[in-house]
């Protein structure tokens, strides 16, 4: 029988047991809006408060270290750019130079300008993409769409270098694809010209905003030494104030000529190591980048920039761990090489693999809104979590 | 509805001669087609509004092509691709409550309508009470927001039906505050006698009375209304970016497009609230405009404020949950009591 | 440092384990035993002068008879490198872990074990991270076969066949 509510008398009044509250197990993708692609990450949940995420890859796994090992080395260049699909040119740099070492080539001056005014100009263009989704994770819609304006004028530049808009397939070994066209050179120029007084435009709309500083400051920090630990790189790991970019610390191509800071996160509006940070390291990397832009086409050489190398090319025996810095940070490319027309081995080091391995061990204790905001901050590219 | 029929058989007499239950019904059903039509055509050219905005702020066109003129007809065409889209319903959902939700939250929205004074004649309902019908019913609508989250069976949907019930019980607080202030004042809380209290030219609307007072309650009024409308950046209950679509995640085409109007809806009438107490309703600023009829002032100054809240919303982000009820309980909520106080205080003196 | 002192001091410390040492090619590496892997990478870590605080890239690579895991280590303090190389046999490919050492271990271990089936030892969550959990093979082996079909899913297209017999 059911058991009365009302008690018979006042003194088997009893203190009511507490409810009832368990964890909630919830699916964040791999189909939400702010997961920057098919990234799926399992939360367990009290209420609004995180107590695990655990992040689960593999959706857009497309096998490019077996195609790589069954095409020819000139092959593998178009699949690199599919890697990061928002930064290919800096992914072809960083393989292609990989197996000019390994070939001991020398490329021409006029190429080596060409691979860095192209690599710093994606740069801009992926952190414009990395300023514009965040402003959408946190809730700012229109920051989104004045990044969108700029960046479309790097792709018409780069449409007009290498014919295409988002896979580039420019950077090749020896050089690159084609020379830059009659007065492409004052078009860059002309772009960053345009360009920098833009960045204001940002800091005003989102960068200085008070709800932003609100949502962003003292959120997901990852300590210094977590980071490294957890081999976070890049704009990532800058934001925790450790002063590191292959482009000074391990410098490939021509970076070395060129004078230009290294961005750190300095905890101006919280902890160091903050989202706010690390989205600042990018806001200023921009600026960095337009600098050396400028350099380079200052000192931009005469002659034809276009690839000498045969298509067909053997790359002597070896191996070789190539590292760039792309706008994810450190991309590597371990090659092996069995002197074959066809690599024996092409791994890559992803990045955004790397950095987006730390959200599990910064996530507990955080809110969803947070969480958001968290992933955002790492700026993943899942084409390249994946490969 | 006194002022409301006397207003009808000023202007057709003859409704005078017909039997007085048949007059009544007749006004009554006009008034309420009138209405309804009213939020239908508002929802419509807000939207068209919205994306005009929205458009122009971040530096493209928007709509441009259907009707020709700037697009003009482009929230028809998708209030008729909503009506005739497939209406599914999730396989584990609560059906009755899944459909019940949509016209709950519509139904507290449109009945906030009865009260409003579009004139110094034309409101359908002068209650004496009005504005705390007005509350009450537009409160109604956070059952509307919960059933469909919680019927939803989505835990995206219920994430963001807590987050509404949560956010929208508690802003109600610095909303009746703020309004308190200059109830206080007026001594009335029926809406017509609300606006003739305010009469003369615009220094003698409540929003410059005990100044900076009431400005500030206004304020305090404006902020919390956008959080009870569920408007940037207080829109945690749908923050796409966090919780997919939040309580109408899973709704689709008609209902969907109920939330929808609803949500619309509720703008103008908190911003039509703003305007009766704060902004001298259907007043004209000063007397030599008085050659404009009150309607349009009352619906121009509404309009006024629904812009500056679709500007806010393509201007700011969102804010945390935390950072929602630190705002509301620390910051809105002590500041309305202190300006009660000493609104009481400058009044006692 | 320079890889032969980096190389010294393992000699000193651990006198066995150090299969060869090749300092001609371009990035000199260092091949050692699986059994105290660990302990040297702890060594390596956590010894001053060397300072290796960051693993750069950990790849599996199938040599043939055996399969191995190179370990590419960086000392953000000292700013120098070594290649680790660990060779186990195809039927019983087990090393230690280094997740413990350096967390980005953690998840390359993970793509190491998904595509090369090594198996690491004490790791904490040893499962498939790319593919998935019930995918059977390891498709980075040299000797991998492509499955007809997975889970009722028909994977190579009947009209991709033939191309890829006349490349070959």
């Amino acid at each position: 029988m059911k058991k009365s509510n009302i008690p018979e008398s006042q003194f088997e009044l009893q203190v009511p047991e507490s409810l009832k509250t368990e964890e909630m197990t919830i699916s964040m993708g791999p189909q939400h809006p702010s997961t920057h692609g098919v990234l799926q990450v399992i939360l367990k949940t009290d209420g609004e408060i995180i107590n695990s995420a655990k992040p689960q890859i593999g959706y857009l796994h497309r096998c490019f270290e077996k195609h790589a090992e069954n095409i020819t080395w000139h092959q593998v260049i178009p699949f690199t750019d599919r890697l990061d699909y928002i930064a290919s040119m800096n992914n072809n740099l960083g393989y292609v130079i990989g197996i000019e070492r390994m070939m001991n080539l020398e490329v021409n001056e006029r190429a080596e300008h060409l691979r860095v005014v192209v690599s710093e100009l994606n740069r801009i263009a992926s952190h414009l993409i990395a300023l514009g989704t965040y402003g959408l994770d946190i809730g700012a819609f229109t920051p989104f769409l004045y990044v969108f304006r700029d960046r479309e004028k790097i792709l018409d530049l780069f449409e007009e270098i290498s014919g295409a808009r988002l896979l580039y397939n420019y950077i090749w070994v020896g050089g690159v694809a084609y020379d830059a066209p009659e007065g492409w050179r004052e078009k860059v120029l002309e772009f960053c010209d345009y360009f920098e007084p833009k960045i204001k435009e940002y800091n005003d709309i989102l960068t200085y905003n008070k709800i932003f500083i609100e949502r962003t400051a003292n959120v997901g920090v990852i300590p210094a030494e977590v980071g490294i630990s957890y081999g976070v790189s890049g704009p990532s790991l800058r934001g925790s104030g450790v002063n590191f970019d292959l482009r000074k610390d391990d410098p490939y191509s021509i970076y070395d000529r060129f004078d230009f800071n290294v961005v750190v996160g300095k905890g101006e509006m919280g902890t160091v190591g903050d989202t706010w940070d690390r989205y600042w390291v990018r806001v200023d990397e921009m600026v960095e980048s337009v600098k050396i832009i400028r350099q380079a086409l200052e000192n931009l050489p005469e002659g034809d920039a276009k690839e000498t190398v045969p298509r067909n090319i053997k790359v002597p025996a070896g191996e070789y761990y190539m590292r760039t810095e792309t706008p994810r940070g450190e991309l590597g490319f371990y090659i092996i090489s069995d002197g074959s027309k066809m690599p024996n081995r092409v791994k890559v080091r992803s990045p955004a693999f790397c950095n987006l391995s730390v959200l599990q061990a910064i996530a507990p204790g955080v809110m969803i809104a947070d969480l958001v905001a968290i992933i955002g901050s790492l700026d993943i590219v899942l084409g390249e979590v994946d490969r | 509805m006194e002022p409301l029929f006397q207003f009808f058989n000023n202007l057709f007499p003859f409704i005078s001669d017909w039997p007085e239950w048949l007059a009544h019904t007749v006004v009554g059903v006009v008034t309420v087609l009138l209405l309804f039509g009213f939020v239908a055509l508002f929802a419509l050219f807000a939207i068209w509004l919205e994306r005009k905005i929205s458009a122009h702020m971040q530096d493209r066109l928007g709509p441009m092509e259907v009707g020709g003129w700037h697009g003009w007809a482009q929230p028809i065409a998708d209030a008729i691709k909503l009506l005739v889209k497939e209406d599914i319903i999730p396989a584990m959902a609560d059906r009755t409550l899944f459909k019940l939700a949509p016209v709950i939250v519509f139904t507290a929205a449109l009945a906030g309508f009865a009260v409003l004074p579009w004139s110094q004649d034309f409101i359908p309902a002068d209650l004496n009470v009005g504005l705390l019908y007005i509350l009450s019913v537009s409160s109604f609508a956070v059952i509307g927001l919960l059933m469909g989250g919680w019927a939803s069976n989505n835990k995206w949907s219920l994430y963001g039906a807590m987050r509404a019930a949560s956010q929208m019980i508690s802003y109600e607080i610095p909303v009746a505050l703020a309004l308190l202030a200059v109830i206080m004042n007026a001594g009335t809380m029926s809406m017509r006698h609300l606006v003739i209290a305010q009469s003369g030219n615009i220094l003698d609307w409540n929003v410059f009375n005990f100044f900076p007072l009431t400005a500030v309650a206004f304020f305090i009024y404006f902020v919390a209304s956008l959080a009870e409308v569920n408007r940037t950046p207080f829109d945690l209950p749908e923050g796409e970016s966090e919780l997919v679509g939040g309580f109408h995640t899973e709704y689709s085409s008609m209902r969907f497009a109920f939330f929808f109007l609803g949500e619309y809806a509720n703008m103008y009438i908190v911003s039509a609230i703003a305007t009766t107490v704060f902004l001298g309703g259907w007043l004209a600023p000063f007397e030599a405009l008085n050659f404009i009829p009150g309607p349009i002032w009352f619906v121009g100054k509404a309009m006024t404020l629904v812009f500056i809240q679709m500007w806010l919303r393509w201007t700011l982000p969102r804010l945390r949950v935390d950072q929602l009820m630190y705002t509301c309980w620390k910051v809105l909520t002590p500041f309305s009591f202190a300006i009660i106080l000493l609104i009481g205080l400058w009044k006692v003196l | 440092m320079t890889a032969q002192e980096i190389y010294n001091s393992i000699q000193e410390k651990f006198p066995d384990t150090i299969v060869e040492f090749n300092d001609s090619v371009l990035q000199p590496y260092i091949k050692l035993t699986p059994d105290q892997f660990n302990e040297v990478c702890q060594f390596l870590r956590d010894t001053d002068t060397l300072g290796f605080d960051a693993l750069m890239n950990l790849s599996g690579v199938d040599y043939g008879e055996e399969l191995g895991t190179v370990y590419h280590l960086y000392s953000m303090q000292h700013r120098h490198k070594i290649v680790l190389k660990v060779n186990v046999p195809r039927e019983h490919a087990e090393i230690p872990t280094v997740a413990d050492l350096w967390r980005t271990a953690d998840w390359h271990e993970r793509e190491v074990f998904d595509l090369y089936g090594i198996n690491f030892i004490n790791h904490p969550d040893m499962r498939r991270i790319l593919l998935p959990d019930d995918w059977e093979g390891y498709p980075l082996r040299k000797d991998y076969v492509q499955p007809e079909e997975y889970n009722g899913i028909t994977i190579a297209h009947p009209d991709m066949k033939g191309n890829s017999d006349e490349e070959k």
